[in-house]
């Protein structure tokens, strides 16, 4: 029970990780980027190269993912969504859905479909004993860096001058520029830092979960993308408490309902949520403008 | 027949709405006569539009009633309001994009055309016959604004005075008792406004319907309006006939003082 | 000549369309009777039809409806394997194969529509992103339930499981349906090319008549501006079901048609990757025109099959395909590019069409 629910904080946070990449776009693009998930896969991979081809330590691995993660945010930002800014919601998401696939397929051809094991890059850290169990490194790191993200966001968003930038753009684009804010430049910084973070997540998902393919990070984007709509699409803490929860559901499901049927609970959970509180836990509504 | 002439088509009582604890309208309270035209005026963002999205059941009231024909729209949705006899334009056109100016116009028909799915599928009699009814009543109803001939143009290729006239004549389709204008001449020369103020005479005329329009060429409100109603900060702050409103201090305040900030 | 002139330009294209379905049989069956088809492609034609239908159906929520479904696949799976139970069922008690096919994608389609009307309730309240990832839930959901179901048929009648084969409580000289993740096996072919030629006609009889309806005239209304339809008293929730639900149940008949093409068929089959290809068809054959639809299905089904030396890159092509064709139809300046390149070949005598929305 204390084993499951730990278990399902750890993975929960992992999805509150890749959630905030896909909350801050949302609330700033007001566009679903499908192919974030399929970032965390890249990251994944840039890691475990780092660490078995490069033979880079740890940090080095981790700080290198996040580069090349942050650069391909950036480029798939200005190639595929900025031509799209004006277009229908079903344009973008389309052409989202494109990359995303690219991504996966991309990936299929350079590093082919044979799964990967991720080396566990905590394995000398120390554990933590509670009682008759131990919890894994991994688990401490993922939920230590979740809630230094978390805070550090939060920082960014409210003190600095960027930060408040982004928010004004989610708040009203319109406004924004009249107010000489630079919307095309904010909305990249968006995607630069969501994918950034995606690399994290990345990294802590393969070493939770040591296996590496070209579709590892599609199941668990959708999810955190479920996760980000249950706490509320837009909001920081909201991405943390959905991701948290949808983790404790889907593993208490595992455990206690069907291992099979895990991933249909988690979606029966997006389902009931959008149908009885669109928007979300922590969420605000909007008015459409007639 | 006399009872029905009195009663008011539309009457509203302490009508409001609030957005985020900002009170947007409040104690708006109008009657409108048959045939009556009304207008709304007042500076910019004084609520008008809301007032109308409060009317069409865009958005709920937060407080008052709205009797249409002597029926409360309490529980309504938009849809069933305009069954119940409301019909609008859009400040910001809100044309069907894809579909020709007669489809455009076969919407506003929709309830007025009496085949159910299967008789469109199988081609039923019936689809036949109600679809060339359908056909001339919509030429009939672009002929007012002499638009018969753009039958089969597609909507969003019209130039911008015509998408304004075309969405009168979809509202007038649903056959409501009572049609909003949302700045009907917005964007249109002198010309085109002399013709389309004979127009919406013409309409009540013909129809025998109430109009109430927001507008800020003063010219046309002043020109067919029997009566107005003038907005400031979401409340009623004057109302009478347009000579009476010309002098009305509140208004020329109103409008000066907005005039100072822009 | 006249009176063909006359005929109103939706009602052209739908001729257009039936015409190049007709030729399409009737070419197939010509090369097939005097020996010109190979085995292969003569086994590509009932998925060829299957995935026309799909994407026909697919087009018409995506392109008339406006909105997107991602979960189309579980629609099929649904045809598929209620399809292949009737079928099964029936085996012993109808003898023709043709009366057996027509019966279980009738039953496909019913299912797969109320399956359709259980789903749209709910999701169709949603708007846009939130509504395509919902879809993608069900379909996802649906996959889920199908690897676990259980169906069996003995003296008794059905039996049904959600466990295992063995809690079915089947007699032991049953016959085993459905088996979980391994789907069904032991299928009699019913499928017949003719038989697909003919539900395509069907489905793009309901799809263009529907279309050139007062149905099909609200629901585009609604597709081009809801508050506007809305305030014209045109209901949105129940035509925005019309369409979802149509388009289901023909996913469903065309999941009939392609299992009882094969003998085994497992619940894998109908995943988010088959969603996601007849998207690509419905995309790269342009968002609402269904002559595109028949088209790119066709030859993207037919296509990877000649094109093997480059099945490696099969899905990154089509993942681009779907980037390209929407940077194209969606982006001001390319499409003043691409509108200006027309208007040159137009000057120079060329005679094409216009290209579409």
């Amino acid at each position: 029970m204390l084993a499951n629910l730990i278990n399902g904080i750890s993975l929960g946070s992992v999805y509150a990780i890749i959630a905030l990449g896909y909350t801050m776009v949302y609330g700033i693009a007001k566009m679903l980027n499908f192919a974030h998930g399929d970032v965390i896969m890249v990251g994944g991979y840039i890691a475990f190269y780092s660490i078995t081809l490069m033979g880079w330590p740890p940090a080095l691995a981790v700080l290198a993912a996040i580069v090349v993660c942050t650069a391909l945010g950036i480029v798939i930002e200005r190639l595929a969504y900025k031509p799209l800014r004006s277009a229908t919601s079903l344009a973008v998401l389309i052409t989202a859905i494109g990359v995303s696939y690219f991504l996966q397929n991309a990936a299929l051809l350079l590093w082919t479909s044979n799964t990967k094991v991720f080396p566990n890059i905590f394995e000398k850290l120390p554990g933590l004993r509670l009682g008759a169990m131990q919890i894994a490194p991994v688990t401490i790191i993922t939920v230590l860096a979740n809630i230094v993200i978390m805070v550090t966001l939060t920082l960014f968003t409210t003190k600095t001058k960027m930060g408040k930038a982004m928010r004004a753009v989610s708040e009203d684009k319109g406004a924004a520029t009249l107010m000489g804010i630079n919307v095309n430049r904010t909305i990249s910084l968006t995607f630069a830092i969501g994918s950034g973070l995606a690399a994290i997540a990345g990294v802590l998902l393969c070493t939770a979960y040591p296996t590496l393919q070209p579709t590892t990070g599609s199941m668990p984007g959708i999810k955190a993308f479920t996760a980000a709509v249950f706490g509320g699409i837009g909001s920081i803490p909201g991405a943390m408490l959905g991701g948290i929860l949808l983790g404790v559901i889907e593993i208490f499901g595992k455990a206690y309902v069907s291992t099979q049927l895990s991933d249909a609970i988690v979606f029966a959970v997006l389902i009931i949520v959008l149908l009885v509180k669109p928007t979300g836990l922590l969420g605000r509504k909007v008015n459409e403008k007639v | 027949m006399s009872e029905k002439q009195l009663r008011p088509v539309l009457e509203t009582s302490h009508l409001g709405i609030d957005f985020g604890g900002l009170t947007a309208v409040d104690e708006f309270n109008i009657k409108i006569a048959p045939q009556e035209i009304k207008g709304l005026i007042g500076p910019n963002g004084a609520g008008k539009t809301t007032i109308f999205n409060l009317l069409t059941k865009v958005y709920q009231p937060s407080r008052g009633n709205i009797m249409l024909d002597g029926k409360d729209t309490r529980n309504m949705s938009p849809v069933q309001v305009n069954h119940a006899g409301i019909a609008r334009t859009f400040q910001n056109i809100r044309l069907f994009d894809k579909l020709t100016v007669e489809e455009n116009v076969k919407i506003g028909l929709h309830e007025h055309i009496s085949y159910g799915m299967f008789s469109g599928i199988f081609r039923l009699p019936r689809y036949w016959k109600e679809e060339k009814r359908a056909h001339e009543k919509a030429l009939e109803l672009l002929d007012i604004f002499g638009m018969a001939d753009q039958a089969d143009v597609r909507a969003d290729s019209l130039p911008y005075g015509a998408q304004r006239r075309l969405e009168i004549v979809r509202a007038l389709a649903t056959e409501p008792k009572l049609l909003l204008l949302d700045e009907p001449a917005a964007g249109m020369n002198p010309s085109e406004t002399a013709e389309l103020m004979n127009n919406i005479r013409k309409i009540r005329d013909e129809f025998q319907i109430a109009v109430m329009l927001i507008e800020h060429d003063m010219n046309l409100v002043m020109g067919i309006c029997e009566n107005i109603v003038v907005v400031n900060f979401g409340k009623i702050i004057a109302e009478g006939t347009p000579r009476q409103i010309q002098t009305d201090e509140n208004v020329i305040e109103a409008y000066l003082g907005s005039g100072k900030e822009s | 000549m006249d009176k063909l002139k006359n005929l109103k330009k939706s009602t052209k294209v739908s001729f257009l369309n039936y015409g190049i379905v007709l030729v399409f049989f009737i070419v197939v069956t010509a090369l097939a009777n005097t020996g010109h088809l190979t085995n292969s492609f003569k086994g590509q034609l009932i998925p060829i039809v299957s995935y026309i239908i799909m994407a026909l159906a697919l087009n018409l929520v995506v392109g008339i409806s406006g909105e997107l479904s991602l979960g189309h696949a579980g629609f099929m799976s649904v045809g598929a394997f209620s399809g292949v139970v009737v079928s099964m069922t029936t085996a012993n008690s109808i003898a023709e194969g043709g009366v057996r096919l027509v019966l279980a994608i009738v039953i496909g389609a019913l299912l797969a529509g109320i399956v359709g009307v259980i789903i749209g309730i709910p999701v169709l309240r949603l708007n846009g992103d939130y509504l395509a990832i919902v879809t993608l839930a069900f379909g996802e959901i649906i996959k889920n339930v199908m690897n676990c179901l259980y169906v069996g048929v003995d003296g008794a009648g059905l039996h049904m499981s959600f466990k295992d084969a063995a809690s079915m409580g089947m007699a032991a000289d049953g016959k085993m349906l459905i088996n979980g993740p391994m789907g069904a096996t032991g299928i009699t072919k019913l499928s017949t090319f003719t038989g697909g030629i003919i539900l395509l006609l069907i489905v793009l009889v309901v799809i263009q008549n529907l279309v050139n309806s007062r149905t099909g005239r609200a629901i585009m209304a609604i597709r081009d501006n809801r508050i506007a339809a809305e305030a014209s008293g045109v209901p949105v929730t129940k035509h925005k079901l019309i369409a979802f639900v149509t388009s289901a149940a023909m996913a469903g008949a065309a999941g009939a048609l392609y299992a009882l093409n094969y003998s085994t068929i497992a619940p894998k089959k109908f995943d988010f990757n088959t969603s996601i290809l007849i998207l690509v068809f419905v995309v790269l054959g342009g968002i609402g025109n269904l002559t595109g639809s028949i088209i790119a299905a066709a030859l993207l089904t037919i296509l990877p099959e000649m094109l093997r030396k480059f099945a490696d890159y099969r899905m990154l092509i089509y993942a681009i395909v779907l980037i390209v064709v929407m940077l194209a139809t969606n982006n001001e300046k390319i499409r003043a590019f691409l509108r200006d390149l027309g208007k040159k070949d137009k000057d120079t005598g060329a005679k094409e069409e216009t290209a579409n929305e």
